[in-house]
């Protein structure tokens, strides 16, 4: 089956900088796959590139199975992009700012009418549509900018860092929602710094560091990749702890029944020194 | 005081990492300053100041020509002869500052008016309303070259003498019981002939530029301002309007470019990106758009000052609207350019003031171009807000049609809009990273 998002031998430099070097990996629909990494590995280049902000130097961005062809494109229709930024024009209501990006996409009419009701309603704002986003909170803000990128019913929906800033209640309203979407089908691919966001909502993780993917599946098959030698050695007495506590469902990282936590996976395939943006 | 301290050393910390505020701070002030004191120092007035004038002699006489030849010769002055509807219709589009109009018997006329002869000629001088500085100093100058004029014929020239005879006879031949005045009159007239005898043998020619004692003025002179029209009087409003309404234009272009750079360091421009939107219509509908606040906000400040102040459009009113459509579209894609060329909203703001406040005041909005020096005043023809505020003074109480008076301009303002859309279109990074 074709997926919905395919990335296959991305790269692009910046100079003599290698910001991606081949990366692939595959968003399938009704899946939410997770894009992990370090400060400047190569994730927002990465997204740019598939929603086209910017050039691949090589490498092929295909959705539903055919590249994307030129700034006009309908076939962009089909990606809804959520940016890391709040993408709002403060100053007007929720409801100006989603008939100006629906309109961007070719809404019009009932149908714009329509998807606008649908996105206020999932992302919990349908009350708040004539405020001015400026007299919204941050955790309000996010998902409007949610719903902003979901107008145009996408089929792949890039999300950027979307609960950067965000209280525990929008956070789990917007995992909520990325659920449902699942449900629905949507091939999602979702980049975070939070590795029990990805945790809880991905199927599948994508690893880049240094503009390479250096580990791509389920969380179960990247806990694999742990050396076996990575947990401490433990007696009877702790490991009998450890039992307790897991069936009471408090997770000791490292030692959790055998099942690591992405954390660990990922800091062992990245490493622990510090990394800046580029 | 060490926190107060600190926060000095801050702030000026900040002011200096800033370019935006070391132009807007340093540099503006010191290129302004510079540039209105080197406008009005007087250098550059030997290239500067000559006043194109116009005149028509009707007259072709021996004084008519010498006052024209007089005027010719001013240093201050480039005179051109026309007829009078020439000169007229030249003040009237501002390609002249004033013409003279001397008419049929002019110079006869000063002559027996000086010795009180008869009726003093009326001169005609037809003025730019709007360069009333310059109009006066072609008065002046006017002035002395016809006192001159009709005295050295009163004083040396042949039909002085005849005059001077004429006059007497009528005087003695008078029955009128005589007076002091009459009996002064009588007495200086001989005196002058006897003088005019001792010093050419009666037979005149002789220069002299001494006016005439106790003579009446020569001439009369009527200033007429010409306008769109006969009896239409000047508002000088309607060349500060359209003026500041250029700058501030100009101000919303620069603001909508400010958003979009802003729209680009924000997520919005991701949005405008991934939708499938070309490069053609994202700018089209950006300029378009700015164009149209940009005519919100010159047609309100016109709208005040034709409901206030009294501005009229003379001219054509569809020229009129002409020259605002394409100046606002000119200053929105200006706009745009500045965006496409700008790096941070902070450092183009800056910069971009600067270059709205040369662009205006070069362009004639503070000052009329006609103050600068000649040089400048043909430089600054490549401005297009030269063209905006010439334009709309033209077909506002100039009273030029849609044709010549709109179309130029507006022709040049759309070239303009398309030059900076082509560049904004060329240069701007339509890509991340």
């Amino acid at each position: 089956m074709t997926p919905a998002l395919e990335v296959s031998g991305l790269r692009k430099s910046y100079g003599a900088v290698a910001a991606l070097s081949g990366v692939s990996f595959r968003v399938g629909e009704g899946t939410i796959v997770g894009l992990l990494g370090p400060n400047g590995a190569g994730k927002t280049t990465t997204v740019s590139i598939i929603c086209s902000l910017l050039p691949a130097d090589g490498g092929e961005v295909l959705v539903d199975g055919a590249p994307l062809a030129g700034d006009t494109d309908r076939a962009k229709g089909r990606l809804g992009l959520v940016p890391q930024e709040l993408a709002l024009y403060d100053e007007l209501t929720a409801d100006d700012n989603l008939r100006f990006f629906g309109a961007l996409q070719g809404l019009e009419g009932a149908r714009l009418s329509s998807r606008i009701d649908d996105v206020l309603r999932l992302a919990g704002l349908a009350d708040r549509r004539r405020d001015r986003v400026r007299t919204f909170s941050g955790g309000m803000k996010r998902r409007l900018n949610l719903a902003a990128g979901l107008l145009h019913d996408p089929k792949v929906l890039l999300l950027d860092e979307p609960t950067a800033g965000v209280d525990p209640q929008s956070r789990n309203a917007i995992f909520e929602s990325l659920e449902a979407l699942r449900a629905a089908g949507k091939a999602i691919l979702y980049t975070t710094h939070y590795m029990e966001e990805a945790e809880r909502l991905c199927d599948r993780v994508v690893i880049v560091d240094h503009g390479r993917v250096v580990a791509n599946g389920t969380a179960e098959e990247l806990g694999r990749l742990l050396p076996a030698a990575s947990g401490p050695e433990l007696d009877a007495e702790a490991r009998a702890a450890v039992a307790l506590l897991s069936a009471r469902g408090i997770a000791v990282p490292g030692v959790d029944g055998g099942k690591p936590r992405l954390e660990e996976v990922f800091l062992h395939l990245t490493g622990h020194a510090l990394r800046d943006d580029r | 005081m060490k926190q107060a301290l600190a926060i000095v050393r801050h702030e000026l910390k900040l002011f200096l990492s800033d370019p935006r505020s070391v132009v807007v701070g340093i540099v503006t002030p010191i290129l302004l300053a510079t540039f209105f004191g080197f406008l009005f120092s007087g250098q550059g007035r030997h290239e500067a100041a000559k006043i194109p004038v116009l005149v028509a002699d009707a007259d072709g006489s021996a004084v008519s020509s010498a006052v024209v030849a007089g005027l010719a010769a001013d240093p201050l002055l480039a005179v051109t002869q026309a007829t009078e509807a020439a000169a007229r219709e030249a003040v009237r589009k501002g390609k002249a500052v004033a013409a003279v109009v001397l008419p049929v018997g002019f110079g006869e006329g000063s002559v027996r008016a000086f010795f009180g002869a008869s009726k003093a000629p009326e001169i005609v001088l037809l003025v730019d309303p709007s360069r009333a500085t310059e109009a006066g100093l072609v008065r002046g100058l006017l002035s002395e070259k016809v006192f001159r004029e009709s005295s050295r014929e009163a004083f040396g020239g042949s039909s002085g003498t005849t005059v001077l005879q004429e006059s007497l006879r009528n005087l003695e031949a008078d029955p009128a019981p005589a007076t002091p005045e009459r009996e002064t009159l009588e007495q200086l007239l001989r005196d002058v002939t006897r003088w005019k005898e001792s010093t050419t043998g009666g037979q005149g020619g002789a220069a002299t530029q001494t006016r005439g004692p106790g003579s009446a003025a020569p001439f009369t002179l009527k200033e007429e301002p010409v306008t769109a029209r006969r009896g239409v009087t000047y508002n000088s409003y309607a060349h500060s309007f359209a003026g500041m309404g250029i700058q501030f234009l100009l101000f919303v272009a620069l603001d909508f470019g400010i958003a979009f750079l802003l729209e680009r360091q924000g997520g919005i421009w991701k949005r405008l990106r991934a939708a499938p939107l070309s490069r053609s219509s994202l700018l089209a509908g950006k300029a378009t758009a700015g164009a149209l606040v940009g005519l919100i906000s010159v047609g309100a400040t016109f709208a005040f000052g034709i409901v206030v102040l009294g501005v009229r459009i003379q001219g054509s009113i569809p020229g009129f609207l002409l020259i605002l459509v394409s100046s606002a579209l000119m200053a929105s894609s200006f706009g745009l350019l500045l965006a496409a060329l700008g790096k941070t909203p902070g450092a183009t703001r800056g910069l971009s003031i600067l270059a709205i406040l040369l662009l205006v005041m070069l362009g004639g909005g503070w000052v009329p171009a006609f103050v600068f020096p000649e040089w400048l005043r043909t430089a600054t023809l490549v401005l297009p807000t030269r063209w905006a505020i010439d334009g709309l003074d033209a077909v506002t109480w100039r009273g030029a049609g849609l044709v010549a008076g709109a179309l130029p301009a507006a022709a040049v303002l759309f070239g303009y809009a398309a030059l900076f859309l082509l560049v904004a279109r060329l240069r701007f990074r339509w890509t991340d990273g």
